[in-house]
């Protein structure tokens, strides 16, 4: 033992555990900076916001004055939008998992179609936009009305849908539907009556996540066009209508002119929040309630 | 005898009837599950329909303004001035925003994202991994007009205290507030990458005397390196088609310039600023919004392609 000197093999393998104690503690801090920043931006939003908010900002209407102005229409309008979005996106979403899951044979063509829906979740938010000015706006000439940004919204989001139906129809077990062709059903019959019904709490819950994503997404109808200040509420899909991200961003940008937008803004994002928070959680509630194990 | 062979006829005629009855509603069947298919098809197409037309628009409104306005001097020049008497499209000072917001939310969310990452793969007990995982996604899902509203309101003026010169709207701000928006990205896609290491593998490590830091950085991080890198590159191309943050917290100030405290204007925030000035269609503006967004397009596109690519072929099988 007289090659290995005893105290410099004891120094080094303190040194090593010490860094070893001490790099738990700096992973555990990175943790905790995400952590904490968004405790700070919830804590700063809500304090700036909460004082705002009562039932005339709730169901009043736009105004230039901080203290008479209201979120309906904006409310309004993002229910409208949804009306729009949840149906085409779950047709086309729901439709296009089941091809590529039970009908596409396994080749070129269902690699390309997945590759392309790989991809076009990449695209930024804003070129979605740029498209549904192009085509929706100018091209179909819908103007900048909610069927024109719901059909805009509903492209953005469908690669979401897709993926998480996909997901959920692979996980629906192979006895199953081998248990229905047995019985003699064909193939629709099966989807129809076994895949689908098993599947539902599954695709559900993605429709709901990337329903509270078209929620919270600005970029696109500021492209496509929201007037800043909008009076009549939105009565139908081709009516012109903003939605609360859209408040949010015109209040935020004059609130060097007008210091009371900042809070008006603040007010906003606690609604959207609150609404962001009832869907997610409906998503969850669905999630573990109607998921069955098989 | 005569009543038998009645019978039989009856009967005969009746399978006959049960036969035809079944084949025209079989027939009818068949259709339907003939169509089905083509149906699903045609929805199933409406993807590859949206990129045609994304890249359609793009590509046929880019080679207009290219007719306009010389390839090289967009992609050379330092000088973009739209709305001049003598009007300049040189799409640099734009890619100069955009790479150096990039850069400083990756000096934020790389690192952090990294070691949350550690963190949660191999140092976190099941229940704080089950608390923590779903805060960090309220902190994904938190939608970007909000983290611009924060960068603005709250992260520029806290910078102002720190550094005087910074101007009200800046670079730097949204720059480390679009990190704070990446982390969560970061960290889950690390972390998968982690997970997926098998426990054989660190528990050789151990045996050596490995400590649990030196299994990580030796060991862990090595094996689940082409997932990490993939989640940056993917974070990379999030900062890049990044929006709203941006727009509201970092001004338009066109310049050509690397000054972190000045005002610098993205690829992004030009074109909400052009469409949102109302550029009447078929002006060169008008179709300066469409090669920028080609560019952006682009660059995004690369950068998922290069992502899936680096995952799927330096991926180490165990």
């Amino acid at each position: 033992m007289e090659h290995v000197n005893q105290t410099k093999v004891m120094r080094r393998m303190n040194f090593r555990l010490f860094k070893n104690s001490l790099s738990k503690y700096i992973f555990l801090l990175a943790t905790l900076f995400g952590l904490v920043v968004l405790a700070i931006l919830i804590y700063r939003v809500v304090s700036q916001g909460i004082a705002w908010i009562d039932l005339d900002f709730i169901t009043g209407k736009l105004s230039t004055q901080p203290e008479r102005a209201g979120i309906m229409g904006a409310i309004l309008g993002t229910f409208w939008l949804m009306l729009v979005v949840a149906p085409v996106t779950m047709f086309f979403g729901v439709g296009t998992a089941i091809y590529l899951e039970i009908y596409a044979k396994k080749g070129r063509l269902q690699g390309i179609i997945q590759t392309n829906i790989a991809n076009l979740a990449g695209v930024p938010s804003i070129v979605y936009g740029i498209l549904g000015l192009t085509v929706f706006v100018r091209v179909m000439d819908f103007g900048n009305v909610i069927l024109a940004g719901g059909l805009t919204m509903s492209l953005l989001i469908l690669p979401i849908v897709i993926v998480a139906s996909q997901e959920a129809i692979r996980a629906v077990p192979q006895h199953l539907s081998e248990a229905s062709y047995g019985m003699g059903a064909t193939k629709w019959q099966t989807i129809k009556n076994v895949i689908l019904p098993v599947s539902l709490p599954g695709i559900m819950t993605g429709a709901i996540l990337s329903l509270s994503r078209a929620i919270g997404e600005t970029a696109p109808l500021v492209v496509i066009g929201i007037p800043a200040l909008l009076m009549p509420f939105p009565g139908g899909i081709l009516d012109k209508f903003t939605v609360l991200p859209m408040q949010i961003y015109y209040w935020t940008l004059d609130s060097s002119l007008v210091a009371e937008y900042a809070n008006l803004a603040a007010a906003t994002i606690i609604v959207l929040l609150v609404a962001l928070l009832i869907l997610n959680s409906s998503a969850i509630v669905i999630r573990n309630k109607f998921q069955r194990k098989y | 005898m005569s009543i038998n062979s009645e019978l039989a006829k009856n009967k005969t005629m009746k399978v006959r009837e049960l036969l035809d009855q079944k084949r025209n509603k079989s027939s009818l069947k068949n259709i339907v599950e003939k169509c089905i298919p083509v149906f699903l098809f045609l929805i199933a197409s409406v993807s590859i329909l949206t990129t045609v037309g994304i890249v359609y628009t793009l590509l046929s409104e880019t080679i207009e303004f290219f007719r306009r306005v010389p390839i090289v001097d967009f992609f050379t020049g330092t000088v973009l001035k739209p709305l001049s008497q003598n009007p300049q499209f040189g799409v640099l000072p734009l890619v100069i925003g955009t790479v150096t917001s990039s850069v400083i939310a990756m000096f934020v969310a790389a690192p952090i994202g990294l070691m949350t990452a550690i963190y949660l793969s191999e140092y976190a007990s099941d229940k704080v991994r089950k608390t923590v995982k779903p805060l960090l996604e309220i902190l994904a899902g938190i939608p970007t007009i909000v983290y611009g509203f924060f960068a603005f309101t709250f992260i520029t003026p806290l910078l102002r205290d720190v550094i005087p010169s910074l101007q009200a709207t800046n670079i730097l701000s949204p720059g480390i507030v679009m990190g704070v928006m990446i982390i969560p990205m970061i960290a889950s896609l690390s972390e998968d990458a982690m997970s997926s290491v098998p426990n054989s593998m660190r528990e050789g490590a151990f045996a050596l005397g490995s400590t649990k830091l030196e299994v990580t950085k030796k060991v862990v991080i090595p094996a689940a390196l082409s997932g990490i890198i993939a989640s940056f590159v993917l974070g990379i191309s999030r900062a890049i088609g990044e929006t709203m943050i941006v727009t509201i917290a970092s001004g338009s100030t066109k310049n050509f310039s690397f000054d972190i405290t000045q005002s610098m204007q993205t690829m992004t925030a030009y074109i909400v600023e052009v469409t949102g000035g109302d550029a009447p269609a078929g002006s060169t503006i008008y179709y300066s919004l469409y090669a920028v967004a080609m560019t952006l397009f682009v660059f995004t596109l690369i950068m998922n392609v290069v992502a899936r690519y680096v995952s799927r072929k330096f991926r180490e099988e165990y």
